[in-house]
């Protein structure tokens, strides 16, 4: 079998990924006010309640802080959620795969349609959250307008480890190990409510792999209308986890499904 | 030209070998059925058939193309219902033939054209704008059939199609498959009824432990290997009627629970011991497939 060939990638994965966006739109409304829930209470409840007992943090309020935190993770969570929750039930319980795999689209194209589709879900919180952060008055700098371009980086490396997750999951209970011990974990060690720099050198330095770190690296500058260092560092290294995942993710679908 | 051409095609899992060396062709506009109890390797030889697995072994042509090589272009020509329903629960009956369509990369317009149609032939005209979640058994397997039919294909693949439905729904889909027939599309069938075997397919094959174990039409499957008549004999004492008396009259004998059925090419001998026995009772029937299958692949459960 053709395990370990590097995925193909081909247009295919469109009306897939079409089909996805079909039921999103039938429930689009309820979808995007859940997206925005959480986040919201956090930024209002940390950002405003917490905030308000915090001298500033970095040189600015904490909530405005803590704005660039809230977008990365929400980006992250929403992709998160959907290559595993969503994508499993397609996969595993709907088999809804197995039918469009009869039809002549390929499985490597079905797990594109997912990351693709996944990461197009996490934008859409991404720009719900921003666009609360300006409502909030939070960020007064156009540079906040290349956070829109961060986000679908964010949401292809959230989207393609999860799927990697989903491949190997049995039921809904094993995603459970992944948020306690790798989201949870970066949304406590990427700098989202606090700087990276007041964690010990070790964590610091466990902090440095992860991708949550380098999204909010270069969604903090920007919001705040500085210009963000080693902008290219923190993109390949985004980029590396997308296509790590991805690849990973493919061939233990293979093996999962085409054995 | 065949439309389908398997050359002894090989599949093992965990050193067990689910498929064991099967070959066969099909030619267009024929019905094929594929028998055989659960766990005898139909569904995987089907997987196999539509490059959805690689073999371990052997070939397989679908619409004159290599697979799995060019497996996605063959499937362009195919369509398939699968055993498990796997309709699309999130969207409404034409939303499930349109979305499908998609797949096939067919034009929009072409898709919504089609769509009446199969609506029509799937008798769900009614039902366009119902959830999935509303439909009958019978319902979704029709709808099952008319996303099969979306890309117009040559050839159908229906694995198990009318598993646990209610006689109505079953003589609907036979009606259906048999006008797909007439119309010249190509029909391969896996089943475990033998009566829609017998119906439906010019030609079917009987497989067992991943080979096929025989393969003609129905008639010929019974005259080969079945005597033409069958009496099913149960009441007390059947057992000793059939460990002594019965013994030599009918060619053969086989117990099955508190039921011995007896095959012979002449039943009067048999008939006329029971005429004196009267505490049995007794089912006089010609031999079918069942009694064929029965006979080739055993009384004993399969799991």
């Amino acid at each position: 079998m053709r395990v370990f060939a590097p995925p193909s990638m081909s247009l295919r994965f469109v009306p897939v990924w079409r089909r996805n966006l079909l039921v999103w739109r039938k429930l689009a409304i309820p979808s995007i006010l859940g997206n925005l829930a959480d986040p919201l209470i956090y930024v209002l409840g940390l950002g405003y309640g917490l905030g308000s007992m915090l001298p500033q943090v970095g040189g600015v309020s904490y909530v405005a802080f803590l704005a660039a935190g809230m977008v990365c993770s929400s980006t992250m969570n929403s992709a998160t959620f959907e290559a595993m929750y969503s994508a499993f039930s397609r996969m595993h319980v709907q088999r809804t795969w197995d039918a469009i795999m009869n039809a002549p689209v390929d499985l490597d194209d079905v797990v594109l349609a997912e990351l693709v589709w996944a990461a197009s879900k996490s934008v859409l919180s991404g720009v719900a959250i921003l666009a609360v952060v300006w409502l909030l008055g939070l960020s007064h700098s156009a540079l906040a307008f290349w956070v829109l371009a961060l986000l679908p980086l964010i949401g292809l490396a959230f989207g393609a480890l999860a799927l990697a997750v989903t491949a190997m999951a049995r039921s809904y209970d094993f995603f459970m190990y992944y948020f306690t011990l790798l989201i949870t974990p970066m949304s406590l060690l990427c700098g989202v409510f606090f700087p990276v720099e007041q964690l010990p050198p070790a964590f610091q330095a466990i902090a440095a792999f992860l991708p949550l770190t380098h999204a909010v690296a270069i969604a903090r500058p920007l919001l705040l209308g500085n210009i963000p260092a080693d902008v290219a560092l923190h993109v390949l290294v985004l980029l590396a986890y997308a296509a790590a995942g991805f690849y990973a993710a493919t061939i233990l679908f293979r093996r999962r499904l085409l054995k | 030209m065949a439309v389908l051409a398997a050359h002894n095609l090989h599949k093992s899992y965990d050193g067990e070998e689910v498929v064991a060396g099967v070959s066969f062709g099909i030619a267009p506009g024929e019905c094929f059925g594929l028998l055989g109890p659960n766990g005898a390797g139909k569904t995987t030889t089907l997987r196999l058939c539509l490059g959805l697995t690689d073999p371990d072994g052997g070939s397989v042509e679908l619409m004159q193309r290599p697979v799995p090589g060019e497996a996605r272009p063959a499937r362009a020509r195919v369509g398939v219902v699968p055993q498990i329903d796997n309709l699309d629960p999130d969207f409404t009956v034409s939303e499930n033939l349109l979305v499908y369509g998609r797949y096939f990369g067919l034009a929009e317009r072409a898709i919504r054209e089609r769509i009446p149609e199969l609506l029509e032939f799937a008798g769900l005209t009614a039902r366009a704008k119902s959830r999935i979640q509303t439909l009958s058994g019978g319902m979704k397997r029709r709808l099952t059939l008319a996303r099969a039919l979306i890309n117009d294909p040559d050839l159908i693949f229906m694995d198990e199609p009318t598993t646990g439905l209610d006689p109505q729904a079953r003589h609907l889909i036979w009606e259906r498959l048999k006008q797909l027939l007439a119309a010249g599309k190509t029909i391969v069938l896996t089943t475990h009824f033998m009566e829609e075997a017998e119906r439906l397919c010019a030609r079917l094959a009987i497989m067992d432990r991943g080979r096929f174990i025989t393969e003609g039409s129905p008639r010929e499957l019974i005259l080969r290997h079945i005597e033409p008549h069958v009496i099913e004999v149960h009441g007390d004492g059947v057992t000793e009627w059939a460990d002594g008396e019965a013994g030599g009259l009918a060619t053969r004998l086989e117990k099955s629970g508190d039921t011995v059925f007896c095959y012979a090419a002449d039943p009067a001998p048999l008939l006329a011991s029971l005429s004196r026995r009267t505490e049995l009772r007794y089912l006089h029937r010609p031999a079918d497939l069942e009694d064929v299958f029965l006979k080739m692949t055993g009384r004993e459960l399969r799991d």
